[in-house]
């Protein structure tokens, strides 16, 4: 079951580095959080803790963040991501080299006996490592914001593990921090769409007084 | 041997035209229209057969060998590969290599053929054609070597052998899963279906598998035919087999297996072709790219 579920993630992944329709990689992302969300009770079963982990998770990730970024989409009036600075078929590849060096690079790692041979560090890197190339190589704001969840989404998978360990608080805080950091972001986009009628961060670099 | 060898042909020549039938009552009905009759497909191949030749004065010997090995070629293939619970009747180490470019094969005939009539629109078709199917290759090949490692050994009979049961249980599961949406997507390109192409169209400007047999007419146009269904057949054996991957032991029940397997097939390919529209054209290499590294994923799975 959690096999399953971390193997969705990880095709989750390769759509979304692999589509240039804003709304169906949002509607990915929405998906990747909500698969997440129950991550944390079937791997640690029906506590209490597992629980309101899994609950904060799904409404934050699954639920209010995506009804946010589709909000934003209506109001900039875009549908795709037009040209990438790395065309979408070289993002794929790059996506499926780092997945494949994530897996060589876990069993590497010094891990606990338990967690070896498992998909969990995998796919936490290599969820880590497509949440950066979408950062890094598209130019509309709004995906990077999805890159940018990509990436908090790996370290979630991370935290999973340790959830035994890492207190509520802790979590809810990192929660948190992503609800400020994406509300930010999209006073941000409105700000630049209102500013320069596109939300290309290209026109960013060039700053005048 | 040689019953089982005659068996596995009378299965494949007598059943092969009616998936093409079931995905076509498919579409109808979510078209709401009635739709042609189930038989149609044997109905157009026995039209078919009663007509003549029509040759272009710029054809040569190429253009009547390419719709022959296209008939010739997926008989072969069905020899190589099990039938459900059928064991394949020929079968030795690495044939699942033969079975991969015997398809090569006849695309390579089927290609020359078109090139053969010297008209530009069969050429356009011919390249891409080949350049969708050399992007499919690798998907097929690598699907059947996540087999292979699965089953240790190199022959299709042993990789679709009963152990497939055993895995989908184990944490190859997964991969098994992985590589089965791939060899759809592969199904679906050699086969020339809709989200690649449509086997409807008459537009020259969208069409790739159809232009290339446009100034195919007759008999030749019917072994054509009957060669692409076969295709969808021996390709859909081995999805079909990775699906239902139960063994009874009695040669009847295995077949209804299959056959309801097969049926299966047609109904979700003809599913498929209704929800989705064609792709644009330079979207499909990327989706074909997709689902390549989707195989090599699923090998580095069970690899670990």
């Amino acid at each position: 079951m959690t096999n399953l579920l971390l193997l969705t993630v990880i095709l989750i992944n390769f759509f979304s580095l692999g589509s240039a329709r804003l709304v169906a990689c949002i509607r990915a992302v929405a998906m990747q959080g909500a698969l997440l969300a129950l991550l944390p009770v079937v791997v640690h079963g029906l506590s209490g803790h597992s629980v309101m982990l899994g609950l904060g998770a799904f409404c934050f990730k699954g639920v209010f963040i995506p009804w946010l970024l589709l909000r934003a989409i209506r109001e900039v009036r875009i549908r795709r991501e037009m040209e990438p600075y790395i065309g979408f078929v070289a993002t794929l590849i790059l996506g499926a080299l780092t997945t494949a060096g994530a897996f060589i690079f876990s069993d590497f790692l010094p891990l606990a006996a338990e967690h070896h041979g498992g998909l969990f560090v995998p796919t936490a890197l290599a969820t880590m490592f497509s949440g950066f190339l979408l950062l890094i190589t598209r130019r509309k704001a709004l995906t990077q914001v999805l890159g940018y969840l990509i990436l908090e989404n790996g370290i979630f998978i991370f935290a999973v593990l340790l959830s035994e360990a890492m207190p509520l608080t802790v979590e809810a805080g990192i929660l948190l921090d992503l609800l400020v950091g994406i509300f930010v972001m999209g006073i941000v986009i409105n700000q630049i769409s209102r500013e320069f009628s596109t939300i290309n961060t290209e026109r960013l670099t060039a700053l005048k007084e | 041997m040689i019953s089982r060898i005659v068996l596995h042909i009378c299965i494949l020549l007598v059943f092969a035209p009616l998936p093409l039938g079931v995905i076509n009552k498919t579409k109808a009905l979510f078209a709401g229209r009635v739709g042609p009759p189930l038989l149609q497909p044997y109905y157009d191949l026995a039209r078919l057969w009663r007509k003549g030749f029509v040759f272009s004065r710029t054809t040569t010997w190429v253009f009547l060998a390419g719709p022959v090995v296209g008939l010739v070629v997926p008989l072969l293939a069905s020899l190589l590969i099990p039938f459900g619970g059928l064991a394949a009747p020929i079968s030795f180490t690495g044939d699942l290599i033969l079975f991969v470019y015997l398809f090569g094969l006849a695309r390579f005939f089927t290609a020359a053929a078109a090139l053969d009539t010297g008209s530009s629109f069969e050429g356009m078709g011919a390249v891409r054609e080949v350049t969708f199917s050399c992007l499919a290759e690798p998907t097929l090949l690598f699907g059947l070597l996540v087999l292979a490692r699965g089953a240790e050994k190199l022959t299709l009979n042993s990789l679709l052998g009963p152990q497939l049961f055993n895995q989908w249980r184990s944490d190859a599961g997964a991969s098994l899963g992985l590589i089965l949406v791939c060899l759809f997507v592969a199904l679906l390109v050699e086969n020339s279906r809709i989200p690649f192409d449509d086997p409807n169209t008459h537009l020259e400007l969208t069409m790739i598998h159809e232009v290339m047999v446009l100034d195919h007419s007759g008999p030749a146009f019917g072994m054509i035919l009957y060669g692409a269904a076969m295709k969808l057949m021996v390709l859909g054996g081995l999805l079909v087999r990775i699906a239902l991957p139960f063994q009874t032991g009695s040669i009847p029940l295995d077949l209804l297996v299959f056959l309801g397997g097969m049926l299966g097939l047609a109904v979700l390919v003809g599913v498929v072709e209704s929800t989705m529209a064609r792709l644009r054209l330079p979207r499909v290499p990327q989706v074909l790219v997709g689902t390549t590294l989707l195989s090599v994923f699923a090998l580095v799975l069970v690899l670990r």
